[in-house]
Parts: C-alpha cells; structure tokens; sequence
C-alpha cells in the first residue's frame, strides 16, 4: 500500500510535483501514467526517501519509506535512471545490496534466474543492453520479496517477448497481493497490465480511476448515426446533455446518449437507422487528450468528466 | 514466476551497520577499479623505495658531506609515500564519487534509507583496506630498502630512534589521506572535483603558504594537513612543526571535520 498526502516537490521556481494525493492498494497493477516530465519519477524518488518532499508525505505499507528497517523486504524498486555501478558483474551487484539485510547469495542466484540473466550474472554490468539493465533493475526490485513493488519505465528497452514477460511478471505480483506501482508514458501498454490507473500531467493528479472506467468514458458516449433522416432524428435527439454534429450528409455524431438508447429513440419515431455504431477512441488518443487538456489549463482532477466527452470523435 | 512471500518472515531481518559494512565490502572488492588502483599503490610504494635506497647507495661515494650528514636511510626507502598518497587519495575519492557517476548510490541509499551507515561503512573498509596493504607495503619497501643499502653499510634497524614510527606512520599517514579522500567524495559527489580538491589541500596549499611573510609561514605551515600528518614519517622533529603524534592528531581532526560534514550533506541533500 503507498499513500502521497499533497505530495509538493519543487526546484527553485520550477514545480516538479503539485500537491499530489493518492493511494497505491494491492492486489492490482497500478499504471502511474503521465507525459514525459510530468513529474513521474520525481515522485517515485520522494516516495523512496530519496528526495525529500518540500511538503506533504508519502507513506509505504504504513510508514515512511525511512522509518523501515527492512525497507528491501517491504518495497522493491527499480527507477528509470541507471542505479547501478557498471564495473560490477550483475551477482556482485545484487550480493552488496542482498548483504545489506543479510540476505543470502542463494536469493539472489533466484532472483538472477527469475529475471533470465543467469548466464550473464558474472559479467559486467557495463556491456549490458538496456534490456537486460532493465532486468537486472527488476532483479533488485524483486531481491526482498517485497510486499510493494515500484518500477519506473520497466518496459524501456525491453523487445516484444520481454515486454509479454513483464506483463506476466507484474499480473502476477499483483494476484500475489502485492502493491504494484508501474510507470510509463504508454497508455497502451498500461491498458494491457494495469487494473488502476493514477495519470499525473505538470505534476498535478489528473485521474484516479480504474482501466475500466477509463476505457468506457474513452470508447462509450460518442456514437456514429446514419439515416436518411438525419435531421428529423438531430431534433428528435436534442437535450441539454446532448450533443449532435452532422459530420457529413446523412451522418451524425451524438455525444450525450448511448447506442441503446438513440436506436430506442428512433424505432420510437419511425426513423429508420442504417448504422449505429458506439465509437472507439484509442485508449492512446484518450490518455493525449486528457494529459495535453492538464498542461494547457492545469484541470483539476474532476475535469475528467467533462474533458473525456469532447473532441475526440474520429 | 514468485509465490507469495518466497522469504519467510523468520529469515527476514533488518539492516544494521555490520550487514552495511558487509556490503561496502563486497562493492569495494568487486571493483576492477579498486584492485588496480590498490596495487599501484603498493608497487609504487615498494618500487620507489628500493630504486631511491639502491641509487642512493650506488652513489654515495660522490654525494657532498652536506648530504652525507643529513642521510636518513629510513626516510629513502619509504620515499614511495608521497606519490602513493595520490593512489590511496584518488580510490577514496571513487569509494564514493563513482557511485554517483553511475547513479548507484540511489541503490545504496535506498536499501539503507537511514543513509549515514553507508557513509561510516565506507569510511570504514576503505580505511582498514588501505591501513593493512599500506602498513605492509611500508615495511616492506623499508626491509627491500635496508638490503639495497646494506651493500654499502648504510642501513638502519626497525630498533632504531623513530624509525619504527616513520613506518608505521606512513601506513597511518596514507590511511587519514584515503579518509579525507572518501569524505571529500561525499562531499563534492563528483570525481574530478573530488580529487582537484584532495590534491589542493595536500599539495598545493603548502606551496601557496609559501607566498606569506615567513613570520606567518612559520605560524601556519605546522597546522595545515600534510605538514601536520607527514610529521610521522620523519626520523626527527622538524622545525617549525609540532610533535609527530601531536601533528597526526591535528590531520585526523582535519579528516573528522570533513567526514562530519560529508554526513550532515549525505543526510541533507537529495540523492
């Protein structure tokens, strides 16, 4: 479990993170979403005490990330940044870290294994490729067998068979129970894995909703109508929540009412339909729009349903 | 894939600060880095030593009276100290700055989120490290040194006024270097500084003291670092210096300060 309590970091003038409140829950992967500079990773860092916040807290599994004594055991992390010495073998570099809570030299050749680099574990870390760097990374995530995991861009680098292993990898983490807390700028790739997402933009929280929900306000209220009554059905439609454009002769495009309920509306008035179709925005244009609305007028995160109904329609 | 808690709770236990100097231990001799920079130091410290005793033997028949008179056959042969104090210097500076060059001491500090056991840690075994090999390479180079001087009787004994001191002292000597290395390391979180910084205060400080009226030289030149602890390694008490254990305690004070301020920063800055 990770809670940020207006969580505020800022460098000189700039604000990297905006009073930023929210919770981590387990048994979920959570997608901590946001373009690139949205303050992903600085707030990963204060919540691993690396950086201290100028205000608010950040609590892990119920303390402070300082204040545990077995922090390995409790939070596993891999951050964006390269954390590693690159004149150390992979083994070597996870030994130094396992030693630090007296964790044996049989843990860490299980983790090597269960991340795949055990044929390379005595090479050093300097000659890996960004993906295997990237597995290493997770490699020391996973070394405490932690009950919260936070990976900062883990799919970085990473070629398609091991980007379906994370994938695997962090579902089954979360249906362990474990708190999962997964970044990345890829709306798509969050839709795959993650059941929670948390979307920041210029470090403000923009949504807190579930993949679900943000996947039905992306693809559910606007729907393609084609009639050869058009504009009898425009009226018919009319609503104060509604909005009906032409998009081209015989076409509309409502927005305001779902598919069930226009086809109800037209067989109730003889309107013959001869396509209705729920449109299907991209999770990826849905997540755009959403993240460039934030940076442009700093929404707050109530604007979520407001922002999701317009301009998206294709 | 992992099952729920592979670890189980009886095996999990806590950081402390032995478990943290286990782990400096492991980083400090996993390094390539570390064991070259080691042994540089030892074989200059060794090598030089027989090369000054040897020559200085060779060509003792020719040297002035002057410097027949003030012929230290001690002082020759651990002569190497002062060009390996750049070795121990710099590796004390990488013991931290080349983890912040790489981004590995976000690792380290997050695994040890209390921060100043890593500081201590690595002051710790850097410093044992650099005692026993320095210590050992001393003697050493004074044992190969007597026996290339021994060919013209010119050799001193271990039993011998100061003699014992100025061996050991170098081994102490280099160690305090290699401390003030580390913490100026933690400090200035980058190599080149960190080492411009070293070699400002030893070597270049006493040289720009030079330029004071010599009233003040005199005043000063016995307080500051290297005069203060390279007052060990001397047969005899220099004038304008203090008294060779008083001189070393002043250059741990100097390396104490500096270690105090590299863990006020540590525990201050972000990492």
């Amino acid at each position: 479990m990770i809670e940020a309590y207006s969580l505020t970091k800022r460098y000189g003038e700039r604000t990297a993170v905006d009073d930023l409140s929210f919770t981590v829950r387990p048994g979920t992967v959570t997608g901590f979403l946001g373009p690139n500079g949205a303050g992903k990773s600085t707030t990963m860092r204060m919540l691993l005490g690396l950086d201290a916040p100028t205000s608010g807290r950040a609590v892990v599994n119920g303390k402070s990330y300082a204040e545990h004594r077995a922090p390995l055991h409790e939070v596993g992390a891999m951050l964006e940044a390269r954390t590693i010495h690159t004149g150390r073998s992979a083994y070597n570099h996870l030994l130094a870290l396992a030693a630090t809570h007296g964790i044996s030299a049989r843990r860490v050749d299980e983790v090597l294994d269960l991340v795949g680099l055990r044929t390379v574990a005595r090479k050093r870390v300097g000659g890996f490729s960004m993906g295997m760097g990237q597995r290493l990374g997770i490699a020391s995530a996973l070394l405490g067998d932690p009950a919260t995991v936070i990976l900062d861009e883990p799919v970085n680098g990473l070629d398609p068979e091991g980007i379906l292993w994370i994938r695997n990898l962090l579902k089954g983490l979360a249906a362990e129970g474990r708190t999962v807390l997964v970044s990345s700028h890829l709306m798509s790739e969050m839709a795959l894995t993650a059941g929670h997402l948390i979307v920041i933009g210029r470090g403000r929280l923009i949504a807190d909703t579930s993949v679900a929900e943000f996947t039905a306000q992306a693809a559910g209220d606007v729907v393609r109508v084609r009639t050869d009554e058009a504009e009898k059905l425009r009226a018919l439609l009319a609503g104060p929540e509604v909005c009906v454009c032409a998009q081209e002769s015989g076409v509309l495009s409502v927005t305001g009412l779902s598919s069930d309920r226009i086809g109800q509306i037209a067989a109730d008035h003889g309107v013959a339909l001869a396509e209705l179709t729920p449109q299907q925005a991209s999770l990826e244009e849905a997540f755009m729009e959403l993240t460039r609305d934030a940076v442009e007028y700093q929404a707050p995160a109530a604007q979520l349903v407001g922002a999701g109904g317009e301009g998206r329609a294709t | 894939m992992t099952t729920a808690t592979v670890i189980p709770e009886a095996e999990r236990r806590e950081v402390t600060q032995l478990r943290v100097i286990h782990s400096e231990w492991i980083k400090l001799r996993s390094l390539r880095s570390t064991l070259c920079t080691l042994l540089a130091a030892v074989v200059v410290m060794i090598g030089l030593g027989f090369l000054f005793s040897y020559f200085t033997a060779d060509r003792w028949s020719q040297l002035p009276p002057e410097q027949r008179l003030g012929f230290e056959p001690a002082l020759v042969s651990l002569r190497g100290f002062y060009l390996a104090q750049l070795a121990v210097g710099v590796l004390g500076v990488l013991v931290v700055s080349g983890e912040y060059a790489t981004g590995m001491i976000r690792a380290s500090l997050s695994v040890v989120p209390r921060r100043l056991p890593v500081l201590w840690a690595k002051a710790l075994v850097y410093a044992a490290v650099a005692w026993a090999l320095m210590t050992a390479a001393s003697l050493t180079a004074f044992l190969v040194g007597q026996a290339a001087l021994s060919r013209h009787h010119l050799e001193t004994s271990l039993g011998a006024p100061g003699v014992l001191r100025a061996v050991l002292g170098a081994g102490l000597y280099l160690t305090v270097v290699g401390l003030i290395g580390v913490a100026l390391g933690a400090l200035i979180r980058n190599t080149a500084g960190g080492i411009a910084t070293l070699f400002g205060l030893l070597l270049v400080l006493p040289v720009l003291a030079e330029a004071l009226p010599s009233s003040w030289f005199d005043a000063i030149d016995e307080y500051l670092p290297s005069t203060a602890g390279q007052g060990l390694v001397q047969i005899h008490q220099q004038p304008h210096t203090l008294a060779p254990w008083t001189g070393f305690a002043v250059f741990c004070l100097y390396a104490l300060v500096a270690l105090a301020g590299a863990g006020v920063a540590l525990k201050r800055r972000d990492a």
